[in-house]
């Protein structure tokens, strides 16, 4: 339910290149009807009223990932959330936790991207590459389904109570990201692969708080990927202690 | 999920991505390709990039409209710097408008939901499909049950709502378990982005602007006439989709073309060695869009990149859009004339130049004036009702005067000029569609 016509938005402002100026919060007083996201807000602010407030946004349905902030002090993206959606007619906008900002909402991305590539997010084939599409069943399909729904918003990166204290843990989004690959039927990198975060930066150091399944905005489970890996890592060390490196898992 | 796959692609391939430059213009000189002039939004600066072959698969122009389903950034720009570089644009005034939109985001309620059985439901509570095509019902094709829409909401059959009029789409009747079980995106959006359960409540939709069937004038290896450019996707015009393009047939072009177009590129590279891009052009360009930033960041500049879009877009959403007629594509083209003129006082808050996004708005916007007037000017020359593009003046198909492409070059006056490609014909001759 909306609280009243007009509400207040604070948004946290910094520019990284003007240090001087240091963040503050910006008030802005806006008219609101029922419907209205907060993003349509940040729009309208930069349209009207700030040119100069800088945020990244581009698909305004919940697909690309783009617009993830602290809103009223829970990750979300902020196409997704009604300013209704609140017990208050206050929001206060903040840019996410465990990155450097930019400028504003910005962030650099730069991090997160580091992680996502280094975990090796693609098809991995030992097998020579079939003319035709490789196919899969449904139950096959569906054991990589909630991992498939990432769209790298970065929202559980910035929830990560150990991102927080630890910048070169591997973070929840490229765990999930590499268990949706081990996961995958068609995918057949061995396990030696799983090296790459099978250390105390890699998926050892999860204090399985939850904080990142909170965060998704797409209701996929880090965590469970984060178990999962740990299982696999110590399957595959348990074959090579026992002389049976088996390829194939 | 395909989004997804091709950046995994590009990951594995070790294709280098640059996720915060933002090209700002494309440059062309006698006939040949010589790259593009980039903004690092980063740090802000202006980078040219000289290249061999230059491809965009830039997208379609859905932001020229006010109601649109497309991403935020589907400003078309990719197209308007094509076009303002020298390429010509094909069959600019198809447009294809999606009949079920949800109010306010416009974000798209897909055909699943009436190919589950969804009803569209007028303030009567009529189910007015049966007025139109008694035998195809909600399930009739896009550009039909767009018009139907339309109708209904312009004779005062729809709702109103500050978001927008519209009518409904009702889902109560598929229960609880069939919602939830086949169609939990769409409840999830309606609850998201409207704050309406579907469950209990009926989904106001209205038409919106969905898919840009014309675009950059392409053959069939996406190559343009511009040695060393080429396109693809939706910003492009292989013209597969002809006036109305069938649901799904988008990937069609992402990925059949996608891999036509690197094949053909890869082709021209090897078999003919394409000239060697000059750095020449490309330097002058750069220093034409460094004085147009200056000139955007000048103090006093009182106009406003985005009320331009906000007219720009009004007016093509009522007078574009699913009907069109003379009186209103000129008034059209009136407003639009207007808006490139205000556009030269437009000014940005802060001459910081990175992290500006006024200031790629503003760049923008002039390519979005462009596109219109491409759209426009082809909208009102072809004089007869084809595809998604309806006439109310010229109701019925005219095949005689009319199975032709429009293509569309700036004019040395800066205005497009307007002229007719004969169309392609293969195995099957087009044929007016019945019911």
């Amino acid at each position: 339910m909306i609280k009243a016509s007009a509400y207040t938005f604070k948004i946290l402002r910094y520019d990284a290149q003007d240090p001087q100026s240091g963040p503050r919060f910006a008030t802005y007083r806006i008219n609101v009807i029922p419907g209205l996201t907060v993003l349509a807000v940040l729009n309208r602010i930069r349209d009207e009223i700030d040119g100069t407030l800088s945020f990244r946004s581009s698909c305004r349905s919940a697909v690309c990932g783009s617009c993830g902030m602290v809103i009223n002090g829970k990750i979300d993206l902020a196409c997704r959330t009604q300013v209704a959606a609140f017990a208050t007619d206050t929001i206060i906008l903040e840019p996410l936790p465990n990155f450097e900002v930019i400028r504003d909402l910005v962030v650099d991305m730069t991090p997160f991207w580091r992680m996502y590539e280094k975990i090796q997010p693609y098809l991995i084939r030992k097998s020579p590459v079939p003319e035709k599409e490789i196919p899969q069943s449904e139950a096959e399909r569906l054991r990589i389904d909630q991992f498939v729904n990432c769209i790298l918003c970065a929202c559980c990166y910035g929830a990560c109570p150990v991102l927080a204290r630890e910048p070169d843990y591997v973070g929840p989004a490229a765990a999930a990201k590499l268990e949706r690959f081990v996961l995958d039927s068609r995918d057949e990198r061995p396990g030696e692969a799983l090296e790459i975060v099978n250390d105390e930066r890699g998926v050892w150091a999860c204090d399985t708080v939850f904080r990142c399944i909170d965060a998704c905005p797409k209701d996929v489970r880090p965590t469970d990927a984060i178990v999962g890996l740990r299982k696999s890592i110590l399957k595959h060390r348990y074959n090579m202690m026992r002389g049976r490196v088996n390829h194939e898992d | 999920m395909l989004l997804n796959t091709l950046y995994e692609r590009a990951v594995a391939k070790g294709v280098k991505i640059y996720p915060e430059w933002f090209v700002t213009a494309l440059c062309i000189e006698e006939g040949l390709c010589h790259g593009v002039v980039a903004l690092d939004t980063q740090n802000g600066s202006l980078i040219p990039v000289r290249a061999k072959v230059t491809f965009f698969g830039t997208g379609g122009y859905g932001r020229v409209f006010q109601q649109s389903t497309n991403a935020l950034i589907n400003t078309g720009s990719g197209i308007g710097m094509a076009y303002t570089a020298g390429a010509p644009l094909k069959d600019m005034e198809f447009v294809q408008f999606h009949p079920t939109t949800l109010i306010g985001t416009n974000i798209l309620m897909s055909e699943a939901c009436r190919g589950e059985g969804a009803y569209l439901v007028n303030n009567q509570g009529e189910r007015f499909m049966q007025r139109y095509v008694p035998t195809a019902m909600e399930l009739a094709p896009r550009d039909i049950v767009s018009r139907c829409i339309q109708t209904e909401i312009n004779e005062g059959r729809g709702f109103d709502h500050p978001l927008g009029k519209h009518v409904h789409l009702d889902l109560r009747h598929l229960g609880a378990k069939k919602i939830l079980e086949r169609l939990p995106g769409i409840r999830n959006i309606s609850i998201d982005f409207l704050g309406i359960d579907p469950i209990t409540d009926p989904i106001p939709i209205q038409p919106g602007q969905h898919y840009s069937m014309g675009g950059i004038d392409v053959n069939a290896r996406c190559a343009s006439e511009v040695r060393g450019f080429y396109a693809g996707g939706e910003c492009s015009c292989v013209s597969v989709h002809g006036a109305n393009r069938l649901g799904g047939n988008s990937l069609l072009e992402t990925i059949v073309f996608g891999k036509l177009a690197a094949q053909a590129i890869d082709e021209d590279m090897t078999k003919s060695p394409l000239p060697l891009p000059d750095e020449k052009p490309l330097l002058r360009l750069k220093d034409e869009i460094e004085a147009k930033i200056r000139r955007l960041s000048e103090p006093g500049r009182g106009e406003k990149a985005y009320r331009i879009h906000a007219e720009l877009g009004a007016t093509m959403t009522e007078k574009v859009g699913v009907f069109r007629t003379r009186t209103e594509l000129e008034e059209a083209l009136q407003t639009l004339i207007g808006l490139k003129e205000r556009y030269r006082k437009v000014g940005v808050s802060s001459a910081v130049r990175y992290m500006n996004y006024e200031l790629i708005n503003a760049l923008e916007q002039e390519y979005m004036l462009e596109v219109a007037h491409t759209i426009i000017l082809g909208a009102i020359l072809r004089e007869e009702s084809r595809g998604a593009h309806f006439r109310l003046d010229f109701k019925t198909r005219n095949d005689q005067d009319w199975l032709k492409h429009t293509i569309a070059r700036i004019g040395p006056d800066g205005a497009p000029a307007i002229s007719f490609k004969e169309v392609v014909m293969t195995r099957y001759t087009p044929m007016e569609r019945k019911y």
